[in-house]
């Protein structure tokens, strides 16, 4: 005699991207926390000691703003235009910043009013950074030229003019004090030595360039602007690497995790993209405007985003702590001496022992359908919990009830309430691929079940007509796509065939067949 | 001519179970004889052999508890002794019998039903009582027979006995008629022709309370009616009870009275507690639907035998404690037959939804594989999932299977699975589920036969070919070992027919209509197509070893073709109609089964030359489309041209109405024969370490002999059995020493010169009879407990030659005689000695 064998759920694995340890790393973050600056944010900069604060710059102000906390433990007001390019030295003491006006204002972390001014420039400076040595600033201007200071005597130390446009993009090396990179809407990013004075290395970028990066190593340069990511080798010469083009509109800032070395890029397209080693993207964070900073903080535990309507949006990792507090703060589980109870029992040697039958756990809608109850069964698998988080256990005994022969005896004797429930869960799900074939059956069922009496109830008849709109658009979609189809065989057709075997490795299987199940359904729901 | 045809014995077919003596055997009908099992082991022990024709019912003696009647389509009524399997008597009545009834009252009666007339298409059946004579002889005619009723019921399951043999009851279609024998009076009863709700009233089976005046009938809408106060031909009551949704097939009252059995369909064991109204116990899903229910006379046991060729053995405390299966007949074996290279088992559809294996060595049920994994619902008429297509790689690793539902109604369902072996469960796992492998029906696949990549590739409706790699996905990174698509191909757009992979698969061949198209797997290149043009290819095999160059095909238009692929030209071609192409794997032959002029003919041929190697006309009467080589464990050496493609594999065939063939040389025939009179453990003997000594002795010396030498070639020893026999069941303490002993059962063991000189006699005349009649071979068997080596023998023979001048004259003149007759046998015997 064999067991009730129960329900089998069928999980078919979502189309689409794949789940890889990239894709799981960058979706563990919480939902970004949201706050308001007073314009545009233009530069995020974490400091590079402990407490990892990062200082904002937006409109005429720059905050600093703690790992954890939502208002700025410290601010700088005493900009009299847009301030620029607020970064750290490398000890996380001193703080640097560009200004429309063409000041640069060097600021302790702990004061309020300037340290130093260093004054030059004739227009904006947009950027400015330290030198690794820590001793002197690197500046780029719009008046085209490239300033370095020196820090104790607030004096110029040399200025270069080699651009022929704006400076918008500045990356000093961390490993040789006498050298950085800058990036102009020239189109060129060069390389500087302090030591020759000059520039030792262009690359030519090919749209005006928005943003430099040095990988730690130094041996490859990143830059963007216009739509593409350029990696460039300095080792070989300035020599490109890879071009990426996934964005569709100007990427305007890019930085690296501190966890793996990933590139992530920023746009005005709304996009935060990661790319794995092999530069391919796996993730894709989303934000509401068009994204003028980010940075991320060591060890990956911040990702903050700068947009130009003024939101800071951080990003904070989830920890694997925060779970195990939360979930054992919910529901203290039953103490261990109960799973064991009467299981570590070891029988003497004389003893006759008799095992006890295996009972046999089944699910509520099991246990019905072991009685046949399809109508039980069926409301258990619409229940609020399953049907919205788990779809696809309510499908499974759908499928079942179908495949019984009594789906319809289980739709059959409903009142509003419950035919309700089945509306909104084909209305749902009806156009899901995974799902559409038992659902559609089960709408033709309820259209000649309920045919007489429709129009008794205002709300069913609504979602029925929601039901047709729902379906007559999934309709026109598959024939547009059908056409698409069409298109591409005759593309094809004029290759080699062995192309054409290629090509239907990866076309969608059953579209034909549910393109014309979806139209014979909505058919049916506009005859009522 | 070696080869026999033969069937094989494994069909459990029509039921009609006993349980008996403190519940140690069941029996039950199969073909022409009846089986008997162990309930303990759930082993067969033997089978009653002798009747001619279907077993159609057996009915134990109520005058003795150790015998059965069985009678049979062959018109005769045979008493056995079941324990020892030995036949003690046969009536012969002369019509063919359909059913046996017996009551304890009627003693020397048994009541039969027969044909009414010698036209059978009338369905009018008689039920006789029939006197058996008392007679010493071993067949007796019985032509005593006195009608007791006649129009009656073909269902056997419509007539029962009464409270102690007082009345018979028995019904057909609407009545129910009850036999009074005391007043030799009917009464009947009818029940309406229709019920509210279109109920179908018809009676379907028939069970009488043991001590009350009661009888139960089921109905053919599922209704159990208990019928009282039939005594009183108006007054008669009944009381309805419904459960069932479909036909009662069977009903049965525990021998107390107590509980009433009932199944159907549904394969559910309904106990119903009678004189509580409503009050039943369950035992669901006990396997297919339930044809007939017997009780132990303690009723201590009930059984249960199902549709698929199983008898359960169920406790009166409602637990299935044993299960019988024979090889579970399915309405039709959908599968290819196959053989599965692990076990060696025979594979096809078992239960529902399941695979069975089945061993055909020792002609025993393995088990059931449960591929759609799904609850069965026991409803007529509901659209299941069936397995239609497996398959097996060549190690038995990975094995493939197509399941399908709703092969009548448009949309079609189906699921390609993969299953890999498990070393640790012994079983096979399911590692990969296809939901829309094809966007039409799957028409074959078949697995590549190389030893080192497994590749499976389907064919299907919609005019494609797909090959299934199992490959790691290279971004997941997850070690468990899926399968994928691999390729996808198409010709045309023709519809595939069919596909095959070559003995080294280093070529696919697939068949698209008349067009055979062969591949490459290793490029995915069309390397050549292969047309010859009227009919579409219906079956595809490539040759093996020496013939692996060839390419044969069979077509719908009765034409068998050859194809030579190095020259990619028609090596040579016949006009035969082959319903079936089968490969060795083993050796070069290919088995085509041709259906011509209504029967089927086998021939057997080596594809490099157009003569068959062997043919057989009118092997059945029907078509056969499933076939299959099993390989031996041994290879035979047989030297006989006509028999020489049976060496290394076995032929085994099924017939449309489901009846497994095969083909056996006269040796192998010789070794059934022989095992069939296997040996029948004296339980008398009690298990002393002295004797399993000597048991163990005695199991040596059986194996020395040769299977050729079979019991019948043994020397009798009589006295001995005797000496042993006592000297095993005196207890030890009373028994003289040892060394007044020892003399004695030495003595004992030798063999007397008289019992050597009768034996090859007695042999003589056995060989001249020819037919072995089944209580010598009881003899025989017996004579095989005292077996003594051949060589013994021998050598016993030598010592009667030497001692020759000793001899009086009347045994001088024995010898003489002796040395007259044919020794001819002798020579083969010394000859296959090694």
């Amino acid at each position: 005699m064999a067991s009730f064998k129960p329900t089998k759920v069928q999980f078919l694995p979502k189309l689409g991207e794949k789940v890889t340890e990239d894709t799981l790393y960058w979706k563990n973050y919480k939902s970004p926390v949201q706050i308001k600056e007073f314009g545009a944010v233009t530069k995020i900069d974490f400091s590079p000691l402990a407490p990892h604060n990062y200082a904002v710059t937006a409109s005429t102000r720059i905050h600093v703003y703690g790992l954890h906390s939502q208002e700025p433990i410290r601010s700088f007001t005493r900009f009299r235009d847009t301030a620029y390019g607020g970064s750290f030295r490398g000890d996380g003491k001193l703080l640097v910043a560009g200004s429309e006006e063409g000041l640069i204002r060097l600021f302790d972390i702990c004061g309020r009013v300037a340290l130093r001014q260093f004054t030059g420039h004739s227009k904006a400076v947009h950027v400015t950074s330290f030198l690794s040595d820590g001793f002197r600033v690197v500046s780029g201007s719009d008046d085209l030229t490239c300033r370095v200071w020196d820090v104790p005597s607030a004096v110029e130390l040399s200025s270069i003019t080699e651009h022929t446009d704006y400076i918008r993009a500045l990356a000093p090396s961390k490993l040789n004090p006498d050298l950085f990179v800058t990036g102009s809407y020239d189109h060129t990013v060069k390389v500087f030595d302090m030591r020759s004075g000059s520039s030792v290395m262009t690359m030519q970028h090919g749209h005006p360039v928005e943003c430099v990066l040095l990988y730690p190593s130094e041996a490859l340069l990143v830059s963007t602007g216009g739509r593409y990511v350029k990696i460039w080798d300095l080792l070989k010469g300035g020599q490109e690497l890879v071009s990426l083009k996934n964005h569709h509109k100007t990427v305007t800032c890019a930085c690296l995790s501190s966890v793996g070395n990933k590139l992530l890029t920023g746009s005005l397209d709304r996009h935060v993209k990661v790319y794995n080693s092999s530069y391919k993207v796996v993730h894709n964070f989303d934000c509401d405007a068009s994204i003028l900073s980010m940075a991320v903080a060591p060890d990956d535990e911040v990702v903050a985003v700068g947009m130009t309507n003024g939101v800071l949006s951080v990003r904070h990792r989830k920890h694997k702590k925060d779970k195990e507090t939360l979930t054992s703060r919910r529901r203290r589980g039953p103490s261990y001496r109960v799973f064991v109870k009467g299981k570590n029992f070891v029988p003497r040697q004389d003893d006759f022992l008799v095992s006890k039958p295996v009972k046999q756990y089944l699910r509520k809608y099991d246990k019905q359908l072991k009685s046949f109850e399809v109508s039980k069964a069926l409301d258990t698998a619409l229940q609020m919990w399953t049907r919205t988080s788990k779809p696809e256990v309510t499908v499974a005994v759908i499928i079942e009830l179908n495949r019984r022969g009594t789906l319809k005896n289980a739709l059959a004797g409903r009142n509003e309430e419950s035919l309700t429930k089945i509306l909104n869960f084909l209305l749902k799900h009806i156009f899901d691929p995974r799902f559409s074939r038992p659902l559609l059956t089960v709408g033709d069922i309820v259209l000649d079940l309920y045919r007489q009496v429709l129009h008794q109830s205002p709300v069913v008849e609504r979602q029925l007509q929601r039901l047709m709109e729902v379906l007559g658009r999934e309709a026109e979609l598959q024939q547009e796509l059908l056409q698409v189809l069409g298109i591409l065989d005759t593309l094809f057709a004029s290759l080699t065939p062995r192309k054409e075997v290629l090509w239907e490795e990866h076309c969608p299987m059953s579209l034909n067949n549910h393109c014309v199940s979806v139209s014979s359904v909505s058919a049916d729901v506009c005859r009522i | 001519m070696n080869e026999v045809l033969s069937g094989m014995n494994v069909n459990l077919s029509y039921p009609a179970i006993t349980t008996e003596r403190v519940n140690r055997f069941v029996l039950c009908t199969s073909g022409d004889s009846v089986k008997v099992y162990s309930t303990r082991t759930e082993e067969w022990l033997h089978s009653l052999q002798g009747h001619t024709n279907q077993v159609t019912g057996i009915a134990l003696n109520p005058a003795n508890h150790l015998q059965v009647y069985s009678c049979s389509a062959d018109g005769t009524v045979k008493l056995w002794d079941f324990i020892d399997g030995i036949l003690i008597k046969t009536f012969i009545i002369g019509y063919p019998l359909f059913a046996i009834y017996v009551s304890e009252k009627h003693e020397g009666i048994v009541f039969l039903h027969i044909a009414m007339d010698t036209d059978s298409k009338k369905e009018g059946f008689q039920l006789v009582a029939v006197h058996l004579p008392k007679s010493a002889e071993q067949e007796v005619e019985a032509k005593e027979l006195s009608a007791v009723s006649s129009h009656i019921s073909p269902n056997p399951s419509c007539t029962a006995f009464g409270r102690e043999g007082q009345y018979i009851a028995f019904a057909r279609n609407l009545q129910l008629n009850v036999y009074f024998f005391r007043k030799q009076k009917t009464y009947s009863f009818s029940l309406k022709a229709t019920d509210k709700k279109g109920a179908k009233n018809a009676f379907t089976c028939i069970a009488c309370h043991p001590t009350d005046d009661c009888i139960a009938t089921g109905h053919e809408d599922g209704k159990i009616r208990l019928w009282r106060n039939f005594i009183h031909k108006k007054e008669y009551t009944y009381s309805t009870q419904h459960w069932h949704h479909n036909a009662v097939n069977t009903l049965c009252f525990t021998p107390e009275g107590t509980n009433l059995l009932s199944g159907g369909i549904e394969s559910v064991l309904v106990q119903w507690q009678y004189g509580t109204g409503n009050r039943k116990e369950f035992l669901p899903r006990l396997g297919g639907s339930i044809l007939h229910v017997s009780a132990s006379s303690d009723g201590q046991l009930f059984c249960t035998s199902h549709s698929d060729n199983k008898i359960t053995v169920i406790e009166s405390s409602f637990k299935v404690c044993g299960v019988i299966q024979g090889l579970v007949k399915g309405d039709a074996v959908l599968t290819d037959l196959m053989i599965d290279p692990r076990s060696k088992a025979l594979v096809l559809n078992g239960k529902p939804g399941h695979l069975q294996f089945y061993s055909l060595l020792r002609d025993k049920h393995l088990y059931n594989l449960d591929i759609v994994q799904q609850e069965y619902i026991y409803e007529a008429g509901l659209d299941q999932f069936e397995v239609v297509k497996a398959a097996f790689d060549i190690k038995g690793y990975w094995l493939a299977t197509v399941e399908e539902r709703g092969q009548k109604s448009a949309d079609l369902e189906f699921f390609l699975k993969l299953w890999s072996y498990d070393e640790r469960t012994q079983s096979f796992v399911l590692n990969t589920t296809i939901t829309a492998a094809h966007t039409d029906r799957i028409i074959s696949m078949c697995f590549s036969s190389s030893e080192e990549t497994t590749m499976l590739v389907t064919i299907a409706e919609d005019g494609q070919f797909k090959a299934w790699c199992q490959g790691v996905d290279a971004d997941t990174k997850q070690d468990q070992n899926f399968w994928s698509c691999d390729f996808v191909g198409s010709y045309h757009n023709l519809k595939p027919t069919n596909c095959s992979f070559s003995a080294d698969s280093s070529l696919l061949a697939v068949s698209f209509q008349e067009v055979i198209t062969i591949w490459s797997p290793d490029t995915w290149e069309l390397l050549t197509t292969l047309c010859q043009p009227p009919g579409v290819i219906r079956d595809l095999c490539f040759g093996r070893l020496s013939c692996s160059k060839y390419l044969i095909s069979t077509t719908t238009r009765n034409l068998l073709c050859c194809w030579n692929l190095l020259t990619c030209a028609l090596e040579w071609s016949t006009s035969v109609e082959v319903s079936k192409l089968q490969s060795d794997p083993l050796s070069e032959n290919v088995a085509a089964f041709s259906y011509q002029s209504k029967h089927t003919d086998l021939f057997v041929f080596k594809p490099n030359e157009p003569r068959p190697l062997f043919t057989h006309k009118n092997v059945c009467s029907e078509k056969i489309h499933r076939a299959v080589f099993v390989p031996r464990e041994e290879p035979l050496n047989n030297c006989d041209e006509s028999s020489q493609w049976l060496n290394r594999s076995q032929l085994y065939f099924l017939t449309q109405n489901m009846d497994l063939l095969t083909f056996s040389t006269a040796t192998e025939e010789d070794r059934m024969l022989s095992s069939s009179t296997r040996l029948v453990i004296d339980d008398s003997v009690a298990v002393t370490p002295f004797y399993l000594l000597l048991g163990k002795h005695r199991q040596q010396q059986q194996k020395l002999n040769t299977p050729s030498h079979q019991a019948a070639d043994r020397p009798q020893q009589p006295q001995g059995s005797v000496t042993i026999t006592e000297l095993l069941h005196t207890p030890a303490h009373v028994l003289p020493p040892a060394s007044v002993l020892c003399s004695m059962f030495v003595s004992s063991l030798l063999i007397s010169n008289t019992g050597v000189l009768q034996d090859p006699l007695r042999k003589e005349m056995e060989s001249s009879e020819q037919e072995m009649n089944s209580e010598k071979e009881e003899e025989d068997s017996e004579g095989e407990m005292e077996a003594c080596d051949s060589q013994q023998e021998l050598r016993v023979q030598g010592s009667v030659d030497e001692v020759t001048p000793k001899l009086s004259k009347a045994q001088e003149r024995e010898l003489k005689r002796v040395r007259k007759t044919d020794f001819s046998w002798m020579a083969g015997l010394i000859a296959s000695k090694p």
